[in-house]
């Protein structure tokens, strides 16, 4: 299992041909407070940087971007309830969608935790 | 502490407030505590002496009511007072500064409210035989055709209702244009230097909104613009002078590329205040663009008005303009509307309001263009650029102004939130603005800038009125820098202290429910 990240503040974590998509730690800080979530419904063919779902703060609403192309495989119910799940755990219980991943050679060109942590510290 | 029947609190809630600040009724002095309405009265109670409902048979079948309807009880004294008490605890351009960036929040002249209250423009209707309303028309006329003049267009959509409105009205005009030559394009670019409504009404047309970023110096990046337009791209949306307060300087060049590609722009006008007598839209090329009356022309808005946001036009598009507009024959003004249209209107994509448009806002826009005079209305975007500069430069000491080194700014000015205490935001300082008795700038747009600040004082504030307002801003600004633990409880003075905005987003309460009232 290895985790991915990209310059839009997703992560991505794969097991096997299946990928669980979600947006970092920075992110969530970024945006605020997050009072509404859209997750893609199952069986939605989604392509690299298609809009995925849709995540709302008190300051802005902001497009979740598919990292990689895929058919979404469930998307996080729990957060139509609450959705500050993605304030108190972005990178865990917050998870937006599962991709099956229609093309793994596309995780290539996505940052590793090392790379992420020095791409943030940049900005 | 106290709820009312809601789970709200129903006093100032404060831990250092201590009992003898506190009254034994809530109100402070005379500013009154006030209950809901359905908290008020009881259902028993009425305005109005009505005779008991005579004894007749229901010609319901079963469906009548059996349950209280629920509506508040008061008399007219009563309900009177409520509305008078809530609306002391409104904040409004009449009461002081209201420094909102990107809204235009400009003095509403009496003179105007004068004019539209003239029996001959408030006590007509639309479907008054138009012999009986050439004044009316005239007025729409004369209006029409200042904003031609203003804008360099050679025409002009009266109807559009407010700047939203006025956006899809343009972009309805272009996807007609296109459609017109078999034109079948997809996409519209947005900056992100645009107005947020842009990409919004881009979408609701029916076009694949495309982000062009901004430049480091707050501007469209044109490289970025030309590379991607294309066969598909049907137009751009452009708002110039931007919301970071700029000037588009590359407008020309834009515009000409775009119309190279096939394409048509769109500039969002709300920010026109800036750059009114000074620069004609036409002449950079702009197909369409709508105005808002509501900003630029010193009509109400912000709930004291309605908006209206009539849209110029190009040549190339104007012959898609929505129906009715008004047209001079001889000495007579009359309306073309669907039935006379085939005789010189009949590319028109159709009717977007049932009537002429907001004839009590073209009244009152009028009339400022009119007390103006054209050289007024240099002069009103020269103060309001001056004004901006001056709080620009006034505030750029002690907060970061990301886009200060690109130059003068146009009718607002942009700031962010670096230098900040630890756990201190944007938000904190419009809560310690408002105990400082300022309404506070827009936060948090544009995107581009961290915890954006946004200020736009117009040129109807004096001096003595932003040094006031820049002092306050600066005692607040240096709280939140030295992490002053008050300025994170801010509001202290308010009529309720600091309210849960997420929890209103997440779990709003809309409607009011009493258990006993029928639901």
């Amino acid at each position: 299992m290895s985790r991915y990240f990209t310059e839009d503040h997703e992560w991505i974590e794969v097991n096997g041909s299946v990928a669980t998509v979600g947006i970092t730690d920075y992110a969530q800080e970024q945006l605020g407070d997050v009072v509404f979530v859209e997750v893609p419904e199952s069986g939605k063919e989604l392509t690299k940087g298609d809009d995925a779902a849709v995540v709302e703060s008190v300051k802005a609403a902001s497009d979740v971007y598919a990292p990689v192309s895929g058919k979404v495989n469930g998307g996080n119910a729990a957060l139509a309830d609450d959705p500050s799940l993605i304030n108190t755990d972005p990178e865990g219980e917050g998870w937006f969608f599962k991709l099956d991943l229609s093309d793994a050679g596309q995780l290539d060109g996505l940052m590793d935790d090392a790379a992420y942590k020095e791409f943030v510290a940049s900005l | 502490m106290s709820m009312n029947s809601q789970g709200r609190p129903t006093r100032s809630e404060g831990a250092e407030m201590n009992a003898a600040q506190e009254t034994f009724t809530g109100n402070r002095a005379l500013i009154l505590e006030e209950k809901l309405i359905f908290e008020s009265g009881s259902i028993d109670r009425t305005g109005i002496d009505l005779p008991a409902a005579p004894d007749a048979p229901s010609k319901l079948g079963g469906l009548e009511r059996t349950v209280d309807i629920g509506l508040p009880g008061l008399s007219e004294s009563e309900t009177v007072r409520h509305y008078t008490r809530l609306s002391r605890q409104n904040y409004g351009i009449d009461l002081g500064f209201f420094p909102l960036g990107s809204c235009t929040m400009k003095h509403n002249p009496r003179l105007n409210e004068k004019m539209a209250r003239l029996p001959g423009f408030a006590d007509i209707h639309p479907l008054q035989p138009q012999q009986t309303v050439q004044g009316a028309y005239r007025v729409i006329d004369e209006l029409a055709d200042w904003l031609k003049t203003l804008t360099g267009m050679p025409a002009v959509a009266m109807s559009p209702k407010a700047g939203a409105h006025g956006e899809l009205c343009g972009v309805l005009a272009i996807r007609s244009a296109l459609e017109a030559r078999g034109d079948a394009r997809e996409v519209i670019l947005v900056p992100e230097s645009a107005h947020g409504t842009n990409p919004a009404t881009a979408a609701f047309a029916g076009y694949k909104v495309e982000d062009i970023p901004a430049t480091k110096e707050g501007r469209v990046d044109l490289d970025a613009l030309v590379a991607r337009l294309g066969p598909d791209v049907a137009g751009v949306m452009i708002t110039n002078p931007n919301t970071c307060g700029l000037f588009e300087r590359d407008m020309k060049k834009i515009s000409d590329a775009v119309h190279a590609a096939g394409g048509f722009v769109y500039c969002d006008g709300a920010n026109f205040n800036a750059i009114v007598g000074k620069v004609r839209p036409g002449d950079l090329g702009i197909d369409a663009m709508h105005i808002n009356l509501h900003k630029t022309f010193s009509t109400p808005h912000g709930g004291g008005g309605p908006g209206s946001g009539p849209v110029v036009f190009s040549q190339a598009l104007a012959p898609y303009a929505p129906l009715p507009f008004v047209e001079k024959q001889g000495e007579e003004y009359r309306l073309v509307e669907e039935e006379n249209a085939e005789e010189h209107h009949a590319s028109s994509f159709g009717r977007m309001v049932a009537f002429h448009g907001q004839m009590g806002m073209f009244t009152r826009a009028l009339t400022y263009m009119l007390s103006h005079g054209a050289d007024g209305l240099k002069q009103v975007s020269e103060d309001a650029v001056l004004n901006a500069n001056y709080i620009l430069r006034s505030l750029e000491d002690v907060l970061d102004a990301p886009f200060a080194p690109s130059g003068p700014c146009m009718h607002e000015a942009l700031f962010s939130d670096k230098g900040f205490a630890d756990g201190f935001s944007t938000l904190d300082l419009a809560k310690g603005l408002i105990d400082e008795g300022f309404h506070p700038m827009t936060m948090y747009f544009p995107l581009v800038v961290h915890g954006a600040m946004l200020i736009e004082p117009t040129e109807t504030e004096s001096k003595d009125a932003i040094d006031e307002f820049v002092g306050a801003l600066r005692h607040v600004v240096s709280a939140a820098k030295a992490g002053d633990a008050n300025l994170k409880a801010a509001p202290h003075h308010a009529p309720r202290r600091r309210l849960d905005e997420t929890m209103a987003a997440r779990k709003p309460v809309l409607v009011y429910k009493d258990s006993e009232a029928a639901t």
